[in-house]
């Protein structure tokens, strides 16, 4: 025992939890920095548009505190009847759409190759934006709000059936062997065994979907497709914020009434 | 149970009469709602148009196809270009995020009052206003440029990564931040060693799920001028390209693929 061993360290040092080896953590900095310089980098930033732009960001807060519901009120309505009745009609039809493939997409009740189909359809309409869908099928449809009703629903069926497929193979197997010992059918298995037990979960997914479908609905008229996006779009060409200030409170204070009503229904559902 | 006599002795029903044509009444008025709103919403619509619908898909999927694969090199930069705005976005977004996280959850913020109403509105309005609307709003203002979109990207993500993790927050075990406080720690130490390493691993899942579903968002705010793959897309579509439109949406189809897998694969490595 001499006076050479190691001192007792004095200071504490806490671990690295999350990448424990140091080659590896200090490998990883490196990468991320080095790619961090390159991207900001490749960024090009007009100062001067900036500065010039800064005037009209300070109109924006400006018009967003002041907003002015009044001189444009006649398109903001119309749009936002159109975004409502829009989003209304797209939840239903996408919803009464999405149950059937939800079903046929559920691993534990529906046959492998029904499943198949069914996954596929489902991925075919997560694959891409609701933009992107807009676009085509505005192409397709003509301008308006049907080529609206029509991405939101496609775009339902991929939110709704994907969820609804997880939980009915996620449902308590013993409900569905005591229905099945009965002697029963598919279809009462379905109804009896499986709804009941998804159901709160469906209606929840439902107003959770509504509004997502009213938040794309202000979307979706950017490209041509119905709703208060196409007004919101022309208040800013123009623009005028704060006519576009009163729509996105407008499309705030309906998000937060949507949110907190659906909220309360989940809550009585269960 | 409601019981009903009938001729045959009584039978189980599942709801009493008035439950039953409670519910008759409510679907009543939800279908009258639904048809309505149908007759309302498409008054305005040219059928010939729908009914045209067919043929109109049709052409355009024969000019979509075969797509343009050669047109990939000059995408190559557009997709740096949308994969970076994804990133900066993210990352700003998170630091503005982190903050407010913490005013907004019940534990740690200062007054229950003010900061944390306030911190909850900031969350939901950024999280009501789609990421194309902001890019929409600073494109006029900053003009046109990736710019706009890493801004527009990091207001869109205060509020879901505000969100998720102020709940992180406010699921914290107390027992260890008491622990920590009991040595005398002071507020930052007490962020520091007591919040910070229970929240962490949620906070890089929070994280690198936003980053995927940014890199997927970042893909169309071009359309609106704010650089990166969607303005190809635009450029692409207004000169009614199609075979480019159908290699643009390959390539972004193909990154939101691999940025999914690699959202995934990180998270699995974290949680």
């Amino acid at each position: 025992m001499s006076a050479t061993a190691k001192a007792y360290p004095r200071r504490w040092r806490r671990p690295a939890t999350m990448i424990p080896d140091p080659r590896w953590r200090y490998g990883i900095y490196t990468a991320l920095f080095v790619y961090l310089v390159l991207a900001v980098g490749s960024v090009e930033v007009n100062w001067m548009r900036v500065w010039e732009g800064l005037d009209r960001g300070w109109r924006f807060v400006q018009g967003f505190l002041q907003p002015d519901f009044t001189s444009r009120w006649k398109d903001i309505s119309a749009g936002m009847i159109e975004s409502l009745t829009m989003t209304v009609t797209a939840t239903v039809a996408g919803v009464l759409i999405s149950v059937p493939i939800g079903i046929g997409a559920a691993r534990n009740i529906a046959p492998r190759a029904v499943y198949y189909v069914c996954r596929g359809i489902i991925a075919a309409s997560r694959a891409l934006q609701e933009i992107i869908i807009a676009i085509l099928l505005v192409a397709m449809f003509g301008f308006g709000p049907f080529a609206g009703f029509l991405t939101l629903s496609f775009a339902t069926i991929g939110f709704l059936a994907k969820l609804l497929a997880e939980d009915i193979e996620d449902i308590d197997e013993a409900q569905a062997e005591a229905v099945r010992a009965t002697g029963a059918s598919w279809w009462q298995l379905v109804n009896y065994a499986v709804q009941p037990q998804v159901m709160p979960r469906l209606i929840g997914l439902t107003l959770y979907r509504f509004d997502i479908n009213f938040r794309e609905s202000a979307v979706i008229g950017i490209v041509g497709a119905g709703g208060i996006g196409a007004t919101l779009n022309t208040a800013i060409d123009r623009y005028e914020y704060d006519s576009a200030g009163a729509i996105l409170l407008i499309i705030i204070g309906v998000v937060m009434f949507a949110e907190y009503s659906s909220s309360y229904i989940r809550k009585w559902v269960q | 149970m409601p019981v009903m006599q009938t001729e045959n002795g009584p039978t189980w029903r599942r709801r009493t009469p008035r439950a039953s044509l409670a519910l008759w009444a409510g679907w009543l008025v939800f279908v009258a709602l639904t048809v309505w709103c149908w007759q309302v919403m498409t008054k305005d619509t040219i059928w010939y148009f729908v009914t045209d619908a067919p043929q109109q898909a049709a052409d355009i999927g024969s000019r979509m196809f075969p797509p343009r694969l050669s047109y990939i090199e000059k995408l190559l930069w557009p997709l740096w270009d949308t994969i970076n705005m994804a990133t900066l976005g993210t990352m700003l977004g998170v630091v503005i995020a982190m903050p407010i996280a913490f005013l907004a959850a019940r534990n740690t913020t200062p007054s229950l009052l003010i900061a944390r109403p306030a911190a909850l509105f900031i969350i939901v309005a950024s999280r009501s206003i789609n990421s194309l609307i902001w890019a929409l709003l600073l494109v006029s203002i900053l003009g046109p440029g990736l710019l706009a979109g890493i801004i527009a990207i990091a207001l869109r993500s205060i509020g879901f990564v505000g969100k998720l993790l102020y709940e992180a927050i406010e699921e914290t075990e107390l027992t260890q931040i008491e622990a920590v406080q009991a040595t005398g720690a002071s507020g930052a130490q007490l962020l520091n060693y007591g919040y910070w390493p229970q929240i962490a691993p949620a906070f890089w899942g929070i994280s690198v799920f936003r980053w995927d579903i940014n890199i997927r968002e970042s893909a169309v705010l071009g359309l609106v001028g704010a650089g990166g793959l969607g303005l190809q897309l635009q450029a692409s579509l207004s000169v009614l390209a199609w075979p480019q439109v159908t290699t643009i949406l390959l390539v972004i189809l193909a990154t939101v693929v691999f940025s999914e897998w690699v959202s995934a694969k990180v998270r699995h490595a974290i949680i």
